[in-house]
Order: structure tokens, then C-alpha cells, then sequence
């Protein structure tokens, strides 16, 4: 019954973005946008673009994460339907959980694109780290869509809600940020996730964490 | 309010009698001279940071269960001043450091930790200020608050892995293993003090709030 809740509002949120397309047109191409905005920063050298790999994806993928996760609950202010979840009866964690599978799904998309978007501009050879990078991208999206969607609730009512979100979020997922680039910097390394063991360890604790936090507190942000 | 002025005077007795012990009483540091008195000011100001963040911690979790205003008051009090002890904390490390390390700032594990958490407090306490209802704000910024203090060993944990891993550190070695009595005695003395400082001033801002919401 709870995962039936959590997975009608899933499919409710899936469904609307599969039929508009509104976000994720304009996510895949800032994502797009950001690569060339990362080249001229760094300049032709292929040498510099391909140590600071690691780095540049998960900045790209926090940064594209940015905007739509901060998106998660602004379809719910139309036509009531905060309102709605608020009376739904049941464990309204259920909604928290089902907002944060939708952010995973879409942190996943995301990756895979961005993905592609340096395998071919950047001509890196990615076959070696896929399985490892799959991992590792699994869990940091976990954890970044966790506190996302919670962080997305409180400032989905909030005027400045554009300036408050990033502000609240990054100093929360520095953690996530440093683990992931760490993590995909010995993948591309050594291309075995043996040596990154112990930051796989630390992402997966700081996401049940996240999780517990959010599925514990979320009632309190949606009923304020 | 009779206690509270009590309190500031012992506070500022003990401020000044920390401060005159440090400069004239707590012998030179045979290694780095002078300089090394900041700590009588950095090691005090980064414990009452982290007591003020504890108790913002607790004080958000019992005003999420009890829904009691007063507990959001005093969340909001201790973050506000947790927030200048560590400012104070990130301020006199750097003073330290130019001297001793030859630098204002590395990308130290124990610096950039009390950096993030400096950080992540700031955005609680702009939280509370964006959020215009009463209740909302306090509500908000419980969790952010909770979120905030469960970050720490997280936040703990990769920036000493990134950092030993990645590099030795070169410039932080480890403090000499035994400190001169009058040196710990000094120490306690303004780490006492400062806590005092800080119940003063939480409870100054309390009470603060009280007023403005007309209690």
C-alpha cells in the first residue's frame, strides 16, 4: 500500500514529463551547453580535459541536477495540488519517496547523457569504466535526488526560491560531490572499483542517510 | 533579566581575565613565538561553535516533535551565534597560518570541514530569513538544521579521505604531543569563559525574539 502511494506519485510525475517534455527538453540542453562552456574554459589541450574528467561530470551533472530537482515540487503548486498531497490520506513519506525515485529516474537520464555528450566531443574511451562508473553514478544520484526533492519541497513555497535552493543544496552535497569525483578518479585510473572501495562505502551510508532524514522530516515540510 | 546581566559580567570578567592570562601569564611558544597565543582565542571560538551547533541540532528535533516555539527561538539564537564563533574560528586560523604555515588558507581536512559547516549554517540562517510565515520558517529551517548536523561526520569523513589520499599534508604537522601546564590552564580558562560568552549571548537573542514576536 505505502509503495503503491509512493509509486502512483511516481507515475503521476513521469507521465506529466513524458507528455510535456518541459523539463527535460531544456535540461538535456543545458547539459549540452555546459560542455562547450567547460571546453572553452579549459582551452583544446585534450590532455587537461581528460585529468580533469572526473571532475567536469559530476559539476555538470550537479549543475543540470540543479535545475531539476529544484523543479520537483512546482507542478504541485497549480490548480491546489500541494493542497491534495496534504490531504491524501496515509504516510505522506510515501510522496517524498515517490518524488525522489522520479529525481533519481531523471539524475540517471541525465548521467547517461552527459555521458555520451563527453564520449563523443571529448573522444574519451569510456567502455573500461562503464560498469563502474554505472555504480558510482547510481549512488551519487541517490543521494543528491534525497536531499534534492527535500531541500525542492521547502523551497518550493519560498519566494526567492531560484537563490535559495543552490544555496541550501551545495554546501549539503559536497560531501556526495567529493566522494563521486573521487570515486570516478580511481575508476578512470586504475579501471577497477577495488581502490575506490571505501568512497562507494561513504556514498552509500551518506544516501541511506539522506533517505532516513528526508522520509523521517518530510511530513513536517509538506504540512507547514 | 536579572541572570542575564549577572551573566554578561561574569562572561566579560571571564573574557578579560582569559585574555590578560593568555598575553601575560601563558609563557612564550618556544617554536612559533607569539603567534601561538591565537589559539587562546581559535581553539575556545571552534568548541562553542560546535556546542552552538549541537544545540541548534537538538533544539530543531525537539521543536519538530513538541511544535513549541521556544525551541525554534533557541534554535535560531545558538545558530546565529554558532555561525560568529565559527567566522571567528575561520578568522583567527587564518591569522595563525600566515605566520606559521606561510599561507591564509589550505585545503586542509579539518579547515575545509569547519568551512562547510560555517557554510551550511549560513544558508540555515538564510532560510530563515527568506521564509516570510512564522511557522513555516521554523519548520524549514528545523530540518535544514537537522540535515545540517547529520552532514557533519559525512562531511568529516570524505574531506579527511580526499586529503590523505590525494596528498600528504605538508604544511599541517601535528601539534607538539604535550602541552605546558600553564598553556592548558589558559586554554580552559577562555574555553570556559567563551562558553559563557556564548549561553549570554544565545540567551540575549532569546529573549530578543521573544520580543519581537510579542510574548
Amino acid at each position: 500500500m505505502y509503495l503503491r502511494r509512493a509509486w502512483a506519485v511516481f507515475w503521476k510525475d513521469s507521465l506529466i514529463e513524458r507528455r510535456s517534455k518541459e523539463m527535460a527538453n531544456g535540461l538535456f540542453f543545458f547539459a549540452f551547453l555546459l560542455l562547450f562552456l567547460f571546453h572553452f574554459a579549459l582551452g583544446p589541450d585534450r590532455a587537461r580535459i581528460e585529468m580533469a574528467f572526473p571532475g567536469l561530470l559530476w559539476l555538470g551533472f550537479l549543475l543540470t541536477g540543479l535545475l531539476g530537482l529544484g523543479r520537483t515540487f512546482l507542478g504541485e503548486r497549480e490548480n491546489d495540488c500541494l493542497e491534495g498531497l496534504v490531504l491524501a490520506p496515509g504516510d505522506k513519506s510515501a510522496i517524498y519517496l515517490g518524488k525522489v525515485a522520479g529525481g533519481v529516474l531523471l539524475m540517471l537520464l541525465l548521467q547517461v547523457f552527459l555521458l555520451l555528450l563527453f564520449t563523443v566531443f571529448y573522444n574519451l574511451e569510456m567502455r573500461k569504466v562503464l560498469p563502474g562508473l554505472a555504480l558510482v553514478g547510481a549512488l551519487g544520484a541517490i543521494g543528491f535526488a534525497a536531499v534534492g526533492s527535500l531541500f525542492a519541497a521547502i523551497t518550493a513555497q519560498v519566494r526567492a526560491r531560484e537563490l535559495l535552493f543552490p544555496l541550501l543544496l551545495l554546501p549539503v552535497v559536497i560531501p556526495l560531490l567529493l566522494g563521486a569525483v573521487a570515486a570516478t578518479g580511481e575508476l578512470v585510473q586504475s579501471h577497477s572499483l577495488s581502490a575506490a572501495r571505501h568512497w562507494l562505502a561513504l556514498l552509500a551510508g551518506a544516501d541511506l542517510i539522506y533517505l532516513t532524514t528526508g522520509l523521517l522530516t518530510f511530513e513536517f515540510i509538506l504540512e507547514a | 533579566m536579572k541572570t542575564g546581566r549577572l551573566l554578561g559580567w561574569v562572561a566579560a570578567i571571564g573574557l578579560l581575565s582569559g585574555l590578560s592570562v593568555g598575553f601575560l601569564y601563558a609563557p612564550r611558544d618556544a617554536v612559533q613565538g607569539n603567534v601561538q597565543r591565537i589559539m587562546y582565542l581559535h581553539v575556545p571560538s571552534v568548541l562553542t561553535g560546535y556546542l552552538a551547533f549541537g544545540v541548534v541540532f537538538l533544539a530543531s528535533l525537539a521543536y519538530l516533535f513538541s511544535q513549541r516555539s521556544r525551541w525554534d527561538r533557541l534554535a535560531a539564537a545558538s545558530a546565529e551565534v554558532g555561525v560568529v564563533f565559527t567566522g571567528l574560528t575561520l578568522v583567527s586560523g587564518a591569522v595563525w597560518g600566515k605566520p606559521t604555515w606561510g599561507t591564509w588558507w589550505t585545503w586542509d581536512a579539518r579547515l575545509t570541514t569547519t568551512a562547510l559547516l560555517f557554510l551550511i549554517y549560513v544558508s540555515y540562517l538564510l532560510v530563515r530569513g527568506m521564509v516570510e510565515d512564522r511557522e513555516r520558517a521554523a519548520r524549514f529551517s528545523a530540518v535544514v538544521g537537522i540535515i545540517g548536523a547529520i552532514d557533519i561526520p559525512i562531511i568529516h569523513f570524505s574531506v579527511q579521505w580526499f586529503r590523505t589520499l590525494h596528498q600528504p599534508a605538508t604544511l599541517l604537522r601535528p601539534q607538539a604531543p604535550t602541552m605546558d601546564a600553564p598553556m592548558v590552564f589558559t586554554l580552559l580558562l577562555n574555553v570556559g569563559a567563551f562558553i559563557l560568552f556564548y549561553v549570554y549571548l544565545t540567551r540575549m537573542r532569546f529573549r530578543l525574539a521573544e520580543l519581537e514576536e510579542g510574548v
